[in-house]
């Protein structure tokens, strides 16, 4: 029998997400058959020592529609004027091989509730540019209503527009920052 | 502190107009309710007729008024199950452009009272979504007056006052928690 070696460590030091490589994300099912995705294109994540901590402005939120873009920052939804950032803050991660375990407090609307994001972890590697690189592929499924965002609509047919769970996803591109 | 009050009944005995005549007596001190009287001169909304700088009289001085409330309080009959035509009307040339709307953000709950035995709730409702959709930060605190013709005859009674004033007493503090959140 063989066996293979597996990392099941956290990289220490700290680690910045390259915007340009990394996303943030939701999808949830909408008219009960499609799936809406949607994202952030103003936010920051960070790990530190072993601690991953995340924010979004809700200013930024991404969608295909100028007015969905608009609505979405109402109370209806996110209510951007009086809560204009999302947050996650990890407490907990376990690494087994590939496999990554995130368990964390994740603040939406100015509601705060415990989540755990699984998915990958790959590397660290050394990129071409002498950077040190690692890649987490993190999803968790939430409740809307457990952050008080819980706008829907009725269906003609029967049924709701807008689905209660949401797929909260990030590809994290981080990038081991210099020392001093 | 302003509240804009908006009447969806156009009628001089109307019972929603009394609610908000009721509302304004009762309102807190330094809350001042503002009926709005020109919701019957704003046209039917025509895209060839929204042009920025250049909309009608009566809908700049709606959206005016709007503008310059810190918060919104209307009371609406129910027209077959829904919102009357005239409200709704307005409430759409309000909506242009959507990221510029005058409600947006702003606090805005909605009243309701008809004839009939479920007090307009479901116009209420459909006034809500419609404020939703708007970016209003649209309450739940309501009041629904049934049978109006019936309820109101005396005029406005100590117990409907109390639920008037909670509804304004709800808009201010909303108006508050607005301004502390952007201070």
């Amino acid at each position: 029998m063989s066996t293979t070696e597996q990392s099941t460590s956290i990289p220490t030091g700290t680690w910045q997400h390259d915007p340009v490589h990394s996303s943030i994300s939701f999808a949830v099912k909408h008219s009960t058959v499609m799936t809406f995705n949607g994202g952030f294109g103003d936010w920051e994540a960070t790990l530190a020592d072993g601690r991953l901590e995340g924010s979004a402005n809700v200013s930024g939120v991404r969608v295909d529609d100028e007015n969905l873009v608009g609505h979405l920052q109402t109370p209806d939804f996110f209510d951007a004027e009086q809560f204009p950032q999302l947050r996650f803050v990890s407490s907990s991660i376990e690494r087994d091989g590939d496999r990554i375990a995130i368990a964390g407090e994740l603040t939406i609307k100015g509601a705060t509730q415990p989540v755990e994001l699984s998915g990958t972890v790959s590397g660290p590697i050394t990129d071409g540019y002498g950077k040190e690189r690692l890649g987490l592929d993190l999803q968790a499924v939430v409740n809307r209503h457990d952050f008080g965002v819980s706008w829907n609509a009725d269906l003609p047919g029967g049924g709701a527009v807008l689905a209660d769970e949401v797929t909260v996803g990030a590809n994290l591109a981080l990038t081991q920052a210099d020392a001093g | 502190m302003r509240i804009l009050a908006i009447s969806g009944s156009l009628r001089d005995d109307s019972h929603n107009t009394e609610l908000l005549r009721a509302a304004a007596a009762v309102a807190p001190d330094g809350v001042e309710l503002e009926l709005f009287d020109g919701l019957k001169d704003v046209p039917p909304y025509d895209a060839d007729d929204d042009v920025p700088g250049d909309q009608p009289f009566a809908v700049g001085r709606f959206k005016g008024a709007l503008r310059e409330a810190d918060a919104v309080l209307i009371s609406t009959p129910e027209y077959n199950s829904s919102i009357p035509g005239v409200l709704k009307n307005a409430l759409d040339w309000a909506s242009r452009p959507l990221v510029e709307s005058p409600v947006r953000n702003k606090p805005v709950a909605v009243l309701s009272s008809s004839t009939g035995m479920f007090g307009g709730v479901w116009a209420a409702a459909e006034t809500r979504k419609v404020l939703g959709a708007l970016g209003a930060r649209t309450l739940d605190d309501t009041v629904s007056v049934p049978k109006a013709d019936q309820r109101l005859a005396e005029g406005v009674d100590a117990t409907l006052r109390d639920e008037l004033r909670t509804v304004v007493s709800a808009l201010a503090a909303a108006v508050e928690a607005r301004a502390a959140a952007a201070a």
